[in-house]
């Protein structure tokens, strides 16, 4: 292309750029940290949402708490698209099935929050109906206590979670790959 | 409806059973299970409680008719509510629907038959509604035990 028609002004080649300072042309990092990093700012939440902690959720998601500031507002509606399983409530020995099909179908690499009492421990329910906490099925990474949790607490435990993913071995090639 | 015509449902409705009580503003009514759909279909029809709100059942386990199914009727026009008691043995807990007075009844009936494992003869849908197909017993008996869990999927190790 002729370059008196291309708009922009094409630069020198960067062997013959001078810079005083080539202190920032080089970054060094760990695989780990960076995909660590990468991956704690960029949750995708699914919210399994089944009782009245659903009020808190909406809370903590709007706009005076916004956890967007943490990579963690855009809900997705197919687990296939998330990476963070919010579960939020109650879950019962009839609903179980249909939150153990959708943590199956998330891809890796995937997190799990129990949100709120019942789902960490089944809270103040002990009865033929409810499901003594979700970590009898799936694994759990952070458990968000309260009755409902308090935004803050909410907001602790998507800190925590980040932490967590900050920490952990990222491996890019898995023996499932 | 005034509050003397306690009376007069007592006289026309259950003239053999115990005297009709008013508990929190609701008239009780105790009846045998044979009469229950036809003081249902005079309440409904002459008495104007087109509304059922209600159907459940309380487990008295010392007595020998150890079930209470409860109805609950109210008047829209009058604006009265009635509740009627009807027992039955653990043996053959059987009473009649009241599908063909009240559609709603279906729904209730089905749930009290989740709970009490109440017969209600002549409602022809009594799967599980709250429950799940597989649950065994009747949870909101006095004898279900408490910590009893049926889980349908398994539990991880640890």
């Amino acid at each position: 292309m002729d370059a008196r028609t291309f708009p922009i002004t094409p630069v020198a080649p960067a062997a013959s750029r001078s810079t005083k300072d080539a202190a920032f042309e080089y970054l060094t990092t760990r695989k780990d940290e960076l995909i660590g990093w990468a991956r704690k700012f960029s949750l995708f939440p699914y919210p399994f949402v089944t009782a009245c902690c659903a009020m808190e959720f909406m809370a903590v998601s709007a706009s005076p708490y916004d956890t967007d500031r943490f990579g963690a507002a855009l809900p997705r509606f197919s687990p296939r698209q998330a990476d963070l399983l919010m579960v939020v409530g109650t879950v019962t020995h009839k609903q179980a099935p249909i939150l153990l099909k959708v943590y199956e179908q998330m891809c890796e690499p995937k997190w799990v929050m129990a949100f709120g009492v019942c789902a960490s421990s089944g809270g103040f329910y002990q009865n033929y109906a409810t499901l003594l906490g979700i970590d009898k099925i799936i694994p759990v990474d952070v458990y968000v206590p309260g009755c409902p949790p308090r935004p803050e607490t909410v907001i602790d435990g998507i800190m925590q979670l980040q932490d967590k993913i900050a920490r952990s071995r990222h491996p890019i090639v898995t023996e499932r790959f | 409806m005034a509050s003397d015509d306690l009376g007069t449902l007592q006289r026309e409705l259950v003239p053999a059973a115990g005297p009709a009580t008013v508990s929190h503003g609701t008239i009780v009514l105790v009846l045998a299970a044979a009469e229950l759909v036809t003081t249902a279909r005079r309440l409904r029809d002459e008495f104007g409680f087109d509304l059922l709100l209600d159907v459940t059942a309380v487990d008295w386990p010392a007595d020998e008719l150890r079930f209470e199914v409860v109805h609950h009727l109210y008047s829209t026009r009058h604006r009265v509510r009635v509740r009627l008691k009807t027992r039955v043995g653990a043996g053959n807990p059987v009473v009649d629907s009241l599908c063909a007075l009240y559609g709603s009844a279906a729904y209730m009936e089905r749930e009290c038959h989740d709970m009490y494992g109440i017969v209600f003869r002549g409602n022809r849908d009594l799967r599980p509604i709250l429950l799940y197909e597989g649950f065994e017993g009747h949870p909101l008996r006095k004898d279900y035990p408490k910590l009893r869990e049926q889980p349908l999927v398994a539990y991880r190790e640890g």
